[in-house]
C-alpha cells in the first residue's frame, strides 16, 4: 500500500449537510468543553459520566490505527472499565504530581445517522505540566467520535483518540 | 516531558567523569555506585562491550516480516538497523547508513520494498544489503565516476549476524556469540518457550516511549520481586501479587545476566500483617467490571506470570493473557526509548483477543503496573544524578546470588551487577 494510502486511511468524508453539521458542531464543541473543564480540573472521577452505559473508549497510536492494529493504550469496553480506571488513577496510582491542559479545536461533524448519532472528529492538544518541568506537549492528535443523545445533553457512545506522538513522553496519567 | 525538555537536566560532575575513576564499592555485591546509570563514558563502554559484543540483541517478530521485502526499522543498542526479508526467505539485519555518505536511508518504521535506495544520491541495496547500483557509476561522456578497481561487494551495508527461535529474530555484532539456545540458557528458554512454541503470532499493535532513566534500569525493574507487591498496590489489592504467594525469581544459572519474575495467581487474603508492610494497601477496593483480570489458562506453566528480561535489550511479558516484547533502546545514560509489540496467537477466538486488549490494561506506558514502574525509574535516574550522595544499597536476601525463590529478594540484580563487572572490566576498590 502506498504512503499515502496509508496515511489517507483515518479520512472520513463529511455525509451532512453544511448548515447542519455546523449546528451540531457547536454542540460537539459544548461537549467538548465540558468534557476537558472536569480533566484540566483533576476531577477524574466525574470523566464516566460522559459516556453512555457500554461506551467505547480507546486511545492509541495512529501508527495501529493505520495498521488497522486493535491495541489500545488505554481500552475500556463500557463505562464500568472507565469508573475502575477513573478510580485507580484518583486514589491507588503511583505518579508525580502534574497539571493537564486539554486545547480542543476542528470540531467537524462528519455523519448524523437516522437514529441521531452523530459520528464527529476534534483535534486535541495535551499540554502535561510537572512539578519543575515546562509545559509540554504531551500528546497531539484527532478523537473521533459517536455522540448520542440523552435528553438535551450529548453523550460519548465511541471516543478513540489518535494520537500522532510517536513517542510518549514516559508515560500518559490521565485519560485524554 | 521528555528527557531532552527536562530543566533540571545536568549530572552531577563526580558522576560523568573518567572511567579510570569508576571503582566499585569494596562490597561489591550489596552495593551499586551511581555513576553506572550517569557516565558517559561508561554508557559508551557498554555499547561497545555488550551491544556489540557477544551478546544476541532482539530486533523483530517474523510475523512483523511474513513476506518478500517486508522490513521493519529497529536498533541494536542505539543503532539503528533495518529488518528485513529476503527473496529466498532469510531474514537480514543491517545497519541503516549508506556505505556512501551515511544517510539513514531507511525512514518509515515498517514496510514492503523490493530494494533500498537511499534518497540522496540513490546507490541502491538489495533485500540482504548487498550493494546493487551506483549511478553514474562510469561517469558521462567518460569522465567523472568511480575508479575503476571500485567493487560494489566491497562496499554494502554493514551487515549483522541474524538468529531466531520460534519466530524471534536476534541479531549480532559478533560471530563468536553462542547459539541461541545455548545463550538462553536452560532455565529461560522454558518459559520463553511458553510463550513462543512455534505458534504463529498475531501482531494488535504498538506502544512506544521514552524513560528517562539508565536503560540497566528497566532490567533491574524486572530483577527485583521486592517492588511488585510495594508499588503496585493494584496487584495486592486485586490479589494478582501478595507476598506470600507462589512466586519465584529466576535468573540463568551460568551468567545471571537474564531472569524470569515468576508468579502464580491467587485468591488468597492478606494478613494483617503483611498489610502492615504495605502502605499501598487499599482494603475493600473492588472493581466493576472484572473481566479484565481474568485468567484463561492457555499455557501448560505451573505460573500465570512471567516477565523475562533476555540481556540486553528484550523483555517477554506473558502478564496472564496479555502477551509481548518490548525491546530496550538504550539513549545515552540518562534515557532509553521502550518499543512495545503486543501480540496474541492466529488462532485466537475473537473472545480471545477482546480479552488480551482489555487486560492490555494493565501493562503499557498507560498500564496500571507500566506507567508506576515509568514514574518510580524516572525518580531514580532524577536521585542518582543530582545528590551528593553516590550508592545504592542492594542488601535484601543478603547472602545469595542469581535465583531466589522468595519475593523480599535482590539476589537477582545482585548477579546481573557481578555479571556485568567482569563483561565492563570494573575493579572493586581495595
Amino acid at each position: 500500500m502506498s504512503e499515502q494510502a496509508i496515511t489517507s486511511k483515518l479520512f472520513r468524508p463529511r455525509l451532512v449537510g453544511l448548515q447542519r453539521a455546523i449546528a451540531l458542531a457547536r454542540e460537539v464543541e459544548a461537549f467538548n468543553v465540558e468534557y476537558c473543564a472536569v480533566l484540566d480540573a483533576g476531577l477524574v472521577e466525574q470523566w464516566p459520566d460522559f459516556f453512555t452505559e457500554d461506551g467505547l473508549y480507546r486511545i492509541t497510536a495512529r501508527e495501529n490505527a493505520e495498521l488497522g492494529m486493535p491495541v489500545g493504550l488505554v481500552y475500556c469496553q463500557g463505562r464500568n472499565m472507565m469508573i475502575d480506571r477513573a478510580i485507580a488513577i484518583g486514589r491507588t496510582q503511583m505518579f508525580a504530581p502534574r497539571y493537564n491542559l486539554h486545547l480542543v479545536s476542528n470540531t467537524r461533524v462528519t455523519e448524523e445517522q437516522a437514529d441521531g448519532t452523530i459520528v464527529a472528529q476534534a483535534n486535541f492538544v495535551l499540554l502535561q505540566t510537572l512539578i519543575e518541568g515546562p509545559s509540554t506537549i504531551h500528546m497531539a492528535g484527532v478523537f473521533y467520535d459517536r455522540f448520542v443523545r440523552d435528553g438535551e445533553n450529548l453523550l460519548l457512545a465511541e471516543r478513540q483518540a489518535i494520537y500522532d506522538t510517536t513517542i510518549i513522553a514516559n508515560d500518559l496519567v490521565y485519560p485524554l | 516531558m521528555h528527557s531532552t525538555h527536562a530543566v533540571l537536566n545536568r549530572t552531577v560532575r563526580s558522576k560523568d567523569v573518567g572511567l579510570d575513576t569508576c571503582v566499585w564499592p569494596a562490597d561489591a555485591l550489596h552495593f551499586i555506585p551511581d555513576w553506572v546509570y550517569t557516565n558517559e563514558a561508561v554508557y559508551a563502554r557498554e555499547m561497545e562491550l555488550i551491544f556489540r559484543g557477544k551478546t544476541w540483541n532482539y530486533v523483530a517478530l517474523e510475523a512483523e516480516i511474513p513476506e518478500t521485502g517486508d522490513y521493519k526499522r529497529s536498533y541494536v543498542g542505539d543503532t539503528p538497523v533495518v529488518v528485513s526479508r529476503a527473496e529466498d526467505g532469510s531474514i537480514n539485519v543491517f545497519e541503516n547508513r549508506c556505505a556512501h555518505r551515511g544517510a539513514e536511508f531507511c525512514r518509515h518504521s515498517q514496510g514492503k520494498a523490493t530494494e533500498f535506495v537511499c534518497p540522496y544520491h540513490q546507490w541502491s541495496y538489495d533485500l540482504k544489503g548487498n550493494l546493487q547500483g551506483v549511478p553514474f557509476k562510469r561517469g558521462v561522456n567518460k569522465t567523472g565516476g568511480m575508479p575503476k578497481d571500485f567493487k560494489n561487494e566491497d562496499h554494502g551495508l554493514k551487515k549483522l549476524f541474524v538468529t531466531t527461535r520460534n519466530g524471534v529474530i536476534f541479531a549480532s555484532y559478533s560471530a563468536e556469540v553462542e547459539a541461541i539456545e545455548d545463550y538462553l540458557q536452560p532455565e529461560i528458554r522454558k518459559d520463553f518457550d511458553v510463550v513462543f512454541p512455534g505458534k504463529k503470532l498475531k501482531i494488535l499493535g504498538y506502544y512506544k516511549n521514552e524513560l528517562p532513566c539508565n536503560w540497566k534500569m528497566y532490567h533491574e525493574n524486572l530483577k527485583d520481586p521486592y517492588h511488585a507487591t510495594l508499588l503496585h498496590s493494584f496487584l495486592v489489592v486485586f490479589g494478582l501479587l501478595v507476598a506470600g504467594n507462589k512466586s519465584a525469581m529466576i535468573a540463568d544459572a551460568k551468567h545471571g545476566r537474564h531472569g524470569t519474575m515468576a508468579s502464580a495467581k491467587s485468591d488468597a487474603v492478606v494478613s494483617s500483617e503483611n498489610k502492615k508492610e504495605m502502605r499501598s494497601f487499599h482494603e475493600g477496593m473492588s472493581l466493576r467490571d472484572d473481566r479484565f483480570l481474568d485468567f484463561v489458562k492457555e499455557f501448560d506453566s505451573e505460573w500465570s506470570v512471567t516477565m523475562q528480561t533476555v540481556w540486553p535489550n528484550l523483555v517477554v511479558q506473558r502478564e496472564m493473557n496479555t502477551l509481548g516484547v518490548r525491546q530496550i533502546v538504550p539513549n545515552g545514560p540518562n534515557s532509553m526509548l521502550m518499543q512495545w509489540t503486543m501480540f496474541g496467537y492466529e488462532d485466537d477466538t475473537e473472545e480471545m483477543t477482546q480479552h488480551r486488549l482489555r487486560q492490555g490494561n494493565l501493562m503499557g506506558p498507560a498500564g496500571f503496573l507500566g506507567l508506576e514502574d515509568n514514574e518510580a525509574m524516572k525518580f531514580v535516574q532524577e536521585g542518582v544524578r543530582r545528590s551528593s550522595s553516590d550508592v545504592n544499597v542492594i542488601k535484601l536476601d543478603a547472602d545469595r546470588i542469581g535465583t531466589s525463590d522468595t519475593l523480599i529478594s535482590e539476589a537477582c540484580i545482585r548477579g546481573m551487577y557481578q555479571y556485568y563487572r567482569q563483561v565492563m572490566g570494573f575493579g572493586e576498590a581495595a
